[in-house]
């Protein structure tokens, strides 16, 4: 297929960029993704193994599980994720919009080490027992404002630059970075009002009480998913696999749909994490009708993204990052339509509060947030730090491999462990007595726990090998030479 | 068609606000018609504010994220029901700033724990687990033996009632006193009882003698899920 | 009658109103007229005068 065939057949002159871009910010954030992605993985395997094997908690209060989850949760999400998002959207806007990045330097690095400190001030909070105790949103007041004062100023700059482009249009992945941002904000103040015992001291007392707390922190909750780990990888999607690929997007008339649909249709699937609980039965009809109409807007996306590559497969083969970006999006329609069906209320009625849960975020983390970040990392070092392509595409492969490998681990041992809980807890004996006491589903997790430490532990050592990489790419005088047709196992697996 | 998508598209601002507006509305329909108390709470007596200790239970509690793996919400499902009890009520967590519903079941459901295990059971089972149940992987929380930091209880009962919950001015101004007469069985507690009913009034960690972190949280534990009597419910008090 | 009562017609209106617009999104996104201009927009990204983005795939 010619490249003409899918080039818009209107000639278009696009303005050219006539300031520098601000590059040397995005460099950092790459090095902060790293750095962050490998402590978000250790944090889990560490809480995934105290879970087979308690003494790892060591009796120490800093040590427990129930501090630890928080750092690993926070520092996936916001750390590992926030990162990828705040580097690549400035990215993206810069190249898309062909500006510099408003408020320059200066409003960049703010944005920076602001976000970095906030990170390193919440994780110790954590350490130390300060939490508010909502998941995701556990920072307290101090933080949450100091976090608002970054999150305006990010918006302001990715505003600015969007006023201020040379480009007539804006492009569809800076709606989705927009729509994240400005919803992220809106969550994040709605969320977390509440009033401190004092002003010297951490302890706050959330301004709502049961049923209103629960709705708005699980309305704040999936969008956290929703808009944090969903619309702003998007907005990476639509940049990077065209960008990597050579090629524009399968289809733009689809991504406006895709990205409507997507932003009405998530804000409302809240409530599906309250199924049977005390919250009136409305809101959670309503939850699970508008999560089972996501299932359409997701697999829109998830097409847009794979047919991308529509006549240019074999890049797969050569070219890592899209590798990574493209398995991620399949573990993205994975999870999209594992997400709608645990939103059916009798499917719930087995999953909730068991592993299967946990099997089903990691797909969508691991499978769709980190390989998709991994793609664009792969794709950005050389780029960023000007050299010709990665310093091994070999060890990116063996990456890939590791990391696919330990997310099937994962998942499938949180599947099994998840479904089997949820029918001990329900199960009868003949003499109609409930036939298990809760400690004995306890007991009967413990392999799958160890297997799921197993798999954590392979996609730890995958980004080993990805940050060792990178770190040769960025620091090498010349990259190695690459063979033609690159060599090796995995590579021949992965032309299916 | 007069109306041309390039012009959302050309104008970031009309991009935001548009945006901003699809976002809104989904939390505004499921979140504001909550408030409307006559229909999310069941109408149901026995429903108090924490007493000064529960309070502070309760802050030990999420401090140490016991919520990431006990949950305290009990679901309409029959094996549930009959393995925890009743199932929960809007009305059991009115008071709860923050909610401690949970999501995860690693440990059981705590919703109704209070009473169920005695005190002793409580202070073994949080410094070591294991020594009474074998299988457990609980942490151990030997360090929660420490003293009670309650120096600001008021101010703790303030706060509260600044985000709503109905503390009289009598029960802020005698937090102090109702927490040191609830960890000590030899002190008159005919007024803490008045003011917060059915509190459970008792050296929790087997030492009347010091008020301890221990003290606190199975304080707050003992509590949980004891304060509405379903003998009494009539069904229709249930629907929301 | 409170606001209250009003809920159940609302949130029904809601969702034939919105039901209305994405009718309306998705009519005017696929309108044969535009497909080329919407089409042509897909290449923003690849048009990218920043020399760095260029040497990379050729390998």
């Amino acid at each position: 297929m010619s490249l003409a065939a899918v080039a818009s057949p209107i000639a278009v002159v696009r303005p050219r960029t006539d300031e520098a871009l601000l590059d040397n910010v995005t460099r950092a954030f790459v090095i902060a993704i790293c750095f962050w992605g490998v402590v978000a993985f250790v944090a889990g395997v560490y809480i995934a193994l105290q879970l087979a094997f308690p003494a790892l908690n060591l009796g120490l209060e800093w040590t427990t599980f129930g501090r630890l989850r928080p750092v690993h949760t926070s520092a996936a999400i916001f750390a590992f994720g926030g990162n990828a998002m705040l580097g690549t959207s400035f990215h993206v806007v810069q190249r898309t919009c062909r500006a510099r990045l408003f408020g320059g330097a200066p409003v960049a690095w703010f944005i920076f080490w602001g976000y970095q400190f906030f990170i390193v001030m919440a994780a110790l909070s954590y350490v130390l027992g300060v939490t508010q105790s909502k998941e995701y949103a556990e920072p307290e007041w101090y933080l949450d404002l100091f976090l608002a004062v970054i999150w305006v100023t990010y918006l302001v700059a990715f505003m600015g630059s969007l006023i201020k482009r040379r480009e007539p249009h804006i492009y569809v992945a800076n709606w989705f970075y927009l729509a994240f941002i400005i919803t992220v904000a809106m969550l994040h103040i709605v969320n977390n009002l509440s009033v401190p015992v004092s002003l010297a001291g951490a302890k706050s007392y959330t301004l709502f009480a049961g049923v209103q707390d629960a709705m708005t922190q699980w309305w704040y909750g999936h969008n956290a998913v929703g808009f944090f780990l969903t619309a702003g990888f998007l907005g990476m999607m639509y940049y990077f696999i065209p960008k990597a690929a050579g090629r524009p997007v399968y289809s733009y008339r689809l991504s406006i749909i895709h990205f409507w649909s997507l932003i009405f249709l998530y804000i409302w699937a809240g409530p599906h994490h309250l199924h049977y609980t005390a919250l009136p039965d409305w809101a959670q009809t309503l939850g699970m009708v508008f999560s089972i109409m996501l299932w359409m807007p997701s697999w829109g996306g998830m097409i847009n993204g794979v047919m991308t590559l529509s006549g240019a497969w074999d890049k797969l083969r050569t070219d890592p990052s899209l590798r990574f970006s493209v398995t991620a999006v399949g573990f993205y329609g994975m999870s999209t339509f594992e997400g709608p069906m645990m939103s059916v209320k009798q499917v719930n009625a087995l999953s909730h509060y068991t592993d299967w849960t946990i099997g089903h975020v990691h797909s969508g983390a691991l499978g769709w947030n980190a390989l998709v970040t991994f793609g664009a990392v792969y794709f950005l070092v050389p780029v960023l730090w000007g050299k010709k392509a990665l310093w091994s595409t070999r060890l990116a492969s063996w990456h890939f491999w590791i990391a696919t490998i330990g997310i099937v681990l994962y998942i499938t041992a949180m599947w099994v462990s998840g479904i089997m809980q949820g029918l001990m807890w329900r199960a009868y004996d003949a003499l109609g007595f409930l036939q298990y006491s809760f400690v004995e589903t306890v007991e009967a997790m413990r392999p799958f726990y160890i297997i799921r430490a197993l798999g954590g532990l392979c996609f730890l050592s995958g980004a080993l090998l990805m940050v060792y990489n990178l770190w040769r790419t960025a620091t090498s005088a010349e990259p190695e030479p690459q063979s033609a047709v690159p060599s090796g196992p995995a590579v021949a697996h992965a032309a299916q | 068609m007069a109306f041309r998508h390039a012009v959302i598209e050309r104008n970031s601002i009309l991009l935001l606000v548009l945006t901003l507006l699809t976002v809104s509305i989904g939390g505004l329909v499921e979140i504001v018609p909550l408030f409307a108390v006559e229909t999310t709470i069941e109408r149901v007596a026995g429903v108090r504010p924490y007493a000064p200790l529960e309070l502070m239970g309760r802050n030990i509690y999420i401090r140490e994220g016991c919520y990431l793996c006990h949950s305290q919400q009990i679901r309409p499902l029959r094996d549930e029901v009959e393995r925890y009890g009743h199932y929960s009520l809007a009305a059991e967590s009115m008071y709860d700033h923050p909610f401690q519903w949970g999501s995860k079941r690693t440990g059981p459901d705590l919703a109704r724990v209070g009473g169920k295990y005695s005190n002793e059971w409580h202070a073994a089972h949080m410094i070591d687990p294991r020594s009474v149940v074998p299988e457990s992987i609980m942490p151990a929380y030997p360090f929660l033996d420490r003293p009670l930091d309650y120096a600001l209880i008021a101010d703790h009962l303030k706060a509260n009632r600044a985000v709503g919950v109905p503390y009289t001015d009598e029960m802020v101004a005698s937090a102090r006193a109702d927490l040191e007469a609830q960890s000590n069985p030899d002190a008159d507690s005919t007024a803490l009882l008045k003011r917060y009913p059915k509190a459970v009034v008792a050296a929790f960690d087997g030492n009347a003698a010091r008020i301890t972190e221990m003290d606190a949280l199975i304080a707050y534990l003992q509590m949980l899920g004891t304060l509405v009597k379903f003998s009494d419910v009539k069904p229709d008090a249930l629907r929301q | 009658m409170s606001l209250i009562d009003l809920l159940p017609q609302a949130r029904s209106l809601w969702t034939v109103w919105f039901f209305l617009v994405f009718l309306g999104v998705v009519t005017w996104t696929l309108w044969p007229g535009r497909r080329r201009e919407l089409e042509a927009r897909g290449r923003i990204p690849l048009d990218d005068d920043q020399p760095q983005g260029g040497g990379r795939h050729g390998r």
